[in-house]
């Protein structure tokens, strides 16, 4: 864990025309460069429309590389859109129009040339509720090196005794590898979408909402599971759960109607929050 | 009276009593199916009837019924009359005949009545006097009965001998042969005339020719060792002769035990399935058409699912939703209205015309004029029917899509699959249920439909099956036999209505259970496939 001296130093400031800019400007130079910890992800005046409707109003952001980012927000505030921006998976949707861009390292990830399904084995997805196939446990784990080409029983077999490990389910489903991923409990499910996700060895997990279908028991032990994780991959997750972003997020983003309100590290967002509509929705007066 | 509709209880006796009523109408029909259907396969008593003209009558009585009278006073005494099968078509005309209980009197069972089913002319009734072998006379009286069963396994095998070398030996010379002559024929045709080809072609034939006259020898031979007859006392007719190879089967129905009916009841039912029919469709068995029923259905289901389910996922995952869309999906969904006839006339005019003419003239043309794919045929039936229950699998499938959980494709694409991956490996696999049940539909359909095939290939006797022991094995564009135009030729086309009756029914009901057959297959697999689909969390 990093001290919250370091993290105050470490917070990318946002900066929406609306609201004047807190702090340092987008792109200087920090004060602290021998600890900043590298941007995986840069958003730059990202707006985003569902026809005529404006969803995402002029996004500045940067993720942390290896940290977890959590965005709170009201319901309908834009913040699964915004995660669903990450692996474009907002284009399955009809009539969504995207301005602006988003880099995940130096790939351009709205360039009409990339390659959707090579950025999205880099950028991999839990959802609100668990997904898993209708099929077993073992399939489930290793659909996505299957659909990468990967044929040969033993990378197979490694692959999904090692992502099973992470997501700390091995232990209860190594006997039953060949069982239906559908015969597992709704927490169990959920662990078993993070190993799929995780099996690919993606850079980033994004998790829409991965426990509000789950039990206090279950919540606790894929909050946990994040902890573990974010030492090798680049978490962001959504949630409505505010102890939820205090207790697992490095960084916290409040969005409130589309715009991005404030972003700091997840100690000060709680407890000093500069902008009025963040300390009102953390402090229950709305939302 | 508003409180008792709020309640709900009418709402409960309405639709009880709709469910009921469906189930009383379904089961009345299959009530009349099986109770005429059963029945007839049952060796029934013999009774010997003396009218009061003096005429003898020896039949089955097979129906009684009151005689309509509108003029009668209310309180008179009701008359009946009875339907006798008196058989012997050849000696009496008609087989069936109406009496007046009033004119019968005198009736009894005669332990010795013998019953013979024929191949030609239906059964016969009467008492066997002797039995004769050529012109010379080997058993009278009470041996002749003993005599006749003691003849009738050899003459059995030898009429089965005699079938096998025509439909066998002399068949596969006669599907030589012909191959010959289009060979020959085309070598003609294309102007080839390699003197070294056609001397072999000719020879070959020679060659057949002789083997031929052979078997047709062969045959005269066997044929001159049929002598054997048994000679029946017939009522009112003197004696009749009955050749030894047309007895099918000869009982003494009043001596049997109940066992022993049974044994005659189970054979007469394993005929009907089994064999071959006789007396134009009458009497005998089905087995043709179960074959041709069977087969065209399988065959329209392998043509139908691909076009279906292809034509539901572009429609659905493809296709850009729309009001073009919603058209299409409109006239799909109506497509189910056209009245079947009418598919076909399309089929005659599209599939046997226009693409089975094609086909004739592009690779069978050394066999025109006789055309191969440019007449009706299995494959051409099958075609039409695979268009008339296209509808139906689109649908099911189309609904199958709609209810493939959206978390399911957003998480195949989020691990980097493409859309064409998603499809194959999560999607099809959950719709294949919807799938199975629009098959379940499109089976069901297309195995009662007979007005479009009795324009596409049905016929009423077919020479061969569609499938054989000739290469290429499936002939798909022979005729066939099917079921549901074998119930309307025996029912409606059959001169000897009172005879085929029971016949109808019969096939009713072999028809229902080869449906119920076929949809039983396809639900266990449905079944089975949607318990991997959902095992429910514990």
């Amino acid at each position: 864990m990093e001290t919250a001296t370091t993290e105050r130093s470490l917070s990318q400031p946002m900066r929406t025309p609306e609201v004047p800019a807190r702090g340092r400007q987008v792109g200087e130079a920090s004060p602290v460069p021998a600890t900043t910890p590298e941007t995986l992800i840069r958003i730059r005046d990202l707006t985003l429309r569902y026809g005529d409707k404006v969803a995402l109003s002029k996004i500045d952001l940067d993720i942390a590389k290896h940290r977890v980012t959590a965005f709170i927000g009201p319901s309908g505030c834009g913040k699964s859109t915004l995660i669903r921006c990450l692996n474009r998976m907002n284009d399955l949707v009809d009539g969504v129009s995207v301005a602006g861009s988003i880099y995940l390292g130096d790939t351009d990830v709205y360039d009409s040339r990339t390659d959707v399904v090579a950025l999205r084995r880099r950028v991999g997805m839990v959802f609100q509720k668990s997904n898993p196939f209708p099929k077993s446990i073992y399939e489930n784990v290793a659909y996505g090196l299957r659909i990468g080409g990967v044929r040969r029983k033993a990378v197979l077999d490694e692959a999904v005794e090692r992502s099973l490990v992470a997501a700390a389910l091995w232990d209860e489903v190594r006997d039953r590898l060949g069982d239906s991923a559908l015969s597992l409990s709704g927490g169990q499910q959920q662990r078993l979408c993070i190993a799929r996700a995780v099996a690919v060895e993606p850079e980033v997990v994004l998790m829409d909402e991965p426990c509000s279908a789950l039990d206090p028991i279950a919540t606790a032990k894929i909050e946990s599971l994040i902890h573990e994780l974010r030492s090798r991959y680049t978490i962001v997750i959504v949630t409505h759960n505010m102890q939820q972003a205090a207790r697992v997020s490095d960084l916290t983003a409040f969005l409130y109607l589309g715009r991005l309100i404030e972003v700091a590290e997840t100690d000060r967002i709680f407890t000093a929050p500069q902008k009025r509509e963040t300390e009102d929705y953390i402090t229950g007066r709305f939302g | 009276m508003k409180s008792l509709w709020k309640s709900g209880d009418p709402f409960v006796w309405l639709s009880g009593g709709a469910l009921a009523l469906s189930l009383l109408m379904v089961a009345g029909l299959i009530g009349l199916v099986l109770r005429n259907g059963f029945g007839y396969f049952w060796p029934g008593d013999l009774v010997e009837l003396g009218l009061r003209s003096g005429r003898v009558v020896l039949g089955e009585i097979v129906e009684r019924q009151a005689i309509p009278d509108p003029g009668a006073a209310v309180g008179e005494r009701v008359r009946y009359r009875v339907q006798v099968k008196q058989g012997n078509r050849d000696a009496y005309g008609a087989d069936f005949l109406w009496i007046d209980e009033d004119d019968v009197v005198r009736q009894r069972q005669p332990a010795d009545a013998v019953v013979i089913e024929r191949r030609e002319w239906g059964n016969a009734y009467g008492f066997v006097t002797a039995v004769k072998e050529g012109d010379e006379t080997v058993a009278r009286g009470a041996d002749a009965w003993r005599a006749l069963h003691s003849r009738l396994p050899e003459t059995t095998r030898l009429t089965q001998e005699i079938r096998d070398v025509e439909t066998g030996t002399i068949g596969a010379i006669s599907y030589e042969q012909e191959r010959i002559r289009v060979q020959l024929r085309g070598l003609q045709r294309r102007n080839v005339l390699d003197p070294e080809k056609v001397r072999v072609l000719e020879d070959r034939a020679r060659e057949l020719q002789a083997a031929y006259d052979q078997e047709l020898a062969r045959l005269a031979l066997l044929r001159a060792r049929l002598t054997g007859a048994a000679i029946l006392a017939v009522a009112g007719a003197g004696e009749r002769v009955v050749p030894l190879e047309q007895i099918v089967r000869a009982e003494r129905p009043n001596e049997m035990d109940i066992g022993e009916k049974l044994a005659v009841y189970l054979s007469k039912v394993w005929e009907f399935v089994s064999a071959n029919p006789r007396e134009s469709n009458t009497e005998g068995g089905v087995f043709p058409a179960i074959f041709g029923t069977v087969m065209m259905v399988v065959v329209m289901s392998i043509l139908v699912v691909p076009l279906g389910v292809l034509a539901a996922f572009y429609l659905r995952e493809y296709a850009r939703q729309g009001a073009f869309v919603s058209a299409v999906r409109i006239a799909v969904n109506n497509l189910a209205g056209v009245p079947s006839i009418v598919f076909g006339v399309f089929g005659v005019g599209f599939f046997i015309y226009t693409i089975g003419g094609s086909i004739d003239r592009f690779f069978y043309a050394d066999a025109l004029p006789t055309p191969t794919f440019g007449t009706g045929g299995i494959l051409w039936a099958s075609l039409t029917l695979a268009l008339l229950t296209v509808p139906v699998v689109i649908v099911a499938t189309e609904e199958g899509l709609a209810a493939v959980p959206r978390g399911a494709r957003e998480a195949s694409l989020a691990l980097g699959a493409t859309k064409f991956e998603t499809m194959w490996r999560v999607v099809l696999p959950a719709v294949l249920p919807s799938i199975l049940t629009g098959l379940i539909l499109a089976m069901a359909r297309a195995a009662g439909e007979v007005a479009p095939l009795m324009l596409t290939g049905v016929v009423k006797l077919a020479p061969a099956l569609p499938l054989d022991g000739f290469a290429p094995f499936l002939h798909l564009d022979r005729k066939f036999m099917h079921l549901g135009f074998h119930i309307y030729d025996v029912g409606f086309q059959s001169p000897n209505v009172d005879a085929a009756r029971p016949m109808v029914y019969n096939t009713t009901l072999l028809l229902l259970l080869i449906v119920l057959a076929l949809n039983l297959t396809a639900i266990v697999l449905r079944n089975r496939l949607k318990r991997r689909l959902t095992v429910s969390a514990v």
